[in-house]
């Protein structure tokens, strides 16, 4: 498999980087790409990059759970401030990216980002 | 298990890459003075070639800064001492061949420093002076690495430490039966620490030296454990959890208004929750699905009017297997079987 960093990830998405510190070279195994809590944590593997439209401190925690390498918020979604204190702290990145799910998903995917859904048969 | 496998492998990333950064910050951290050579063999401008052959022969290095009553003045190196042999005048002073453009690096100023002037110059070696500018040791690529080795050996050492006696916790305590318990007050609707609890129980875990798996599925688990008591109860409700050597145990606890229909409650895709709610990515009615996915044996007590009690458990020893085996029967119960358990656990009296 590919190997894809944040830096290169984060270049395929015309991305912002919107958290301090952040390792650019941390490793991306797989994107998840969800609205919903709940099926971010019960499909999303470890290692994974969360696409999501979700802006508020409960997605940092979400991620945090479900050892999420980075958040990013697309449609140029900008996070209210409690959310970026909460990823600052955590030690979560936040990237925003201008496009909208589909397309954020279809740039990373074709690049050779795999799959990080797993089936609801699998545990987590 | 496919996740499983992942997970190991990343950790070892997670921990290479994090020595790497270690190095980094070290790099800022450790001085230059920490790592130079104190005893600085120096020449001077009136010595001969041939005498700094003699000295590099004799102290195994390939070149000194050259100084005149004290003052730095220049810098020899074995490159100039070959143009030297190659031109047959190795009686001429070191004044002739030594560059007189010295690059220094002060003694205070952390490695990165030095390191810098290394990749800029491609110099060998940096003189290193004080505050005054006097000549106080010399460093070398392989002195910084040297230095940051031994800084990063007694770093992880440390963490190595704390890791191992947070983790040795329960061998150390001699009891019949030794367990460490936390409790968290979760407050309803308290959307902004929503997750605390359960942040800090992952975190707990991982000090302990659990396995990562097993940490995050006793986050995920408590996440929505503490989620429902922000959104669904009056009160909100308390997290308890008992860490023992062979079993994690957790339950959320709350007064009301408790579930009119439990079997209902646990399917898939079953949610009360209100618009607001789902607008903040919650109410997928995907929750309990979830713990249950995530322990090895749940059970959903609850008396409307009166309140709900979760319970969860996962096993950590030997027998785990068997025990893992035995969650997945009565996970795989018929929900009339489910039934007939939770009302006999409902009479059992803890509601
Ligand atoms: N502590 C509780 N008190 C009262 N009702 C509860 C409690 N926990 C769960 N419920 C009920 O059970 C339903 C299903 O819960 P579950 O956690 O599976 O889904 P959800 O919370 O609605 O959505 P999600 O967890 O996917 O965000 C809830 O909608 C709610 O009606
Ligand atoms: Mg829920």
């Amino acid at each position: 498999m590919l190997l894809m960093r944040l830096l290169e990830l984060i270049k395929l998405i015309d991305g912002e980087v919107l958290t301090e510190d952040v390792e650019m070279d941390s490793e991306v195994d797989g994107g998840c790409g969800a609205d919903l809590m709940s099926d971010v944590l019960a499909s999303v593997q470890p290692g994974a990059i969360l696409l999501t439209g979700l802006c508020n401190p409960q997605v940092v925690r979400t991620a945090q759970m479900a050892d999420v390498t980075a958040i990013v918020f697309v449609r140029g979604k900008q996070p209210p401030e409690e959310t970026i204190a909460l990823a600052n702290q955590e030690g979560v990145p936040l990237i925003s990216t201008p496009y909208g799910m589909f397309e954020a998903c279809g740039r990373l995917y074709q690049a050779g980002l795999p799959s990080s859904e797993m089936p609801m048969s699998e545990k987590p | 298990m496919k996740s499983g496998k992942t997970r190991r492998e990343r950790v070892i990333t997670d921990e290479v890459a994090g020595y790497i950064t270690r190095v980094e910050e070290l790099s800022y951290e450790v001085k230059v003075q920490d790592v130079m050579t104190r005893d600085v063999k120096v020449a001077t401008p009136d010595m001969r070639m041939v005498e700094v052959l003699e000295l590099f022969r004799e102290f195994r290095i390939s070149g000194a800064p050259v100084a005149s009553k004290g003052e730095l003045v220049g810098i020899i190196s074995i490159e100039d001492l070959i143009r030297a042999l190659r031109g047959g005048d190795m009686a001429a002073p070191v004044s002739e061949y030594m560059s007189s453009s010295v690059i220094t690096v002060k003694a205070f100023h952390p490695v990165v420093e030095a390191l810098k002037v290394f990749t800029q110059t491609r110099v060998g070696r940096l003189p290193v002076v004080d505050e005054f500018g006097k000549l106080v040791g010399i460093i070398t690529k392989g002195d910084i690495t040297r230095g940051l080795l031994r800084a990063l050996q007694s770093t992880y050492q440390e963490e190595e430490l704390r890791r191992y006696r947070a983790s040795h916790l329960f061998d150390d305590i001699v009891s019949d039966r030794t367990s460490l318990i936390l409790r968290y007050t979760v407050k309803a609707r308290d959307f902004v620490r929503g997750g605390r609890a359960s942040s800090s129980i992952k975190r707990a875990l991982l000090r302990l030296g659990a396995h990562p798996q097993i940490a995050r599925r006793c986050g995920i688990a408590v996440y929505e454990a503490e989620m429902n008591l922000i959104i669904h109860t009056t009160n909100g409700g308390t997290i308890r959890v008992e860490i023992e050597p062979h079993q994690i145990y957790m339950e959320a606890v709350d007064d009301g208004p408790g579930i009119e229909n439990v079997d209902l409650a646990m399917q898939p895709g079953y949610s009360t929750a209100p618009e607001e709610i789902r607008e903040l990515g919650f109410g997928a009615g995907m929750g309990l699905r979830n713990i249950q996915r995530c322990v090895d044996e749940l059970s959903l007590e609850s008396t409307p009017g009166v309140g709900t009690r979760l319970k969860m458990h996962i096993y950590l020893s030997e027998g785990r297997e068997q025990l893992r085996e035995r969650g997945d029967e009565i996970k795989s119960m018929t929900r009339q079987e489910m039934k007939q358990r939770s009302s006999r656990d409902d009479s059992s009296g803890d509601h």
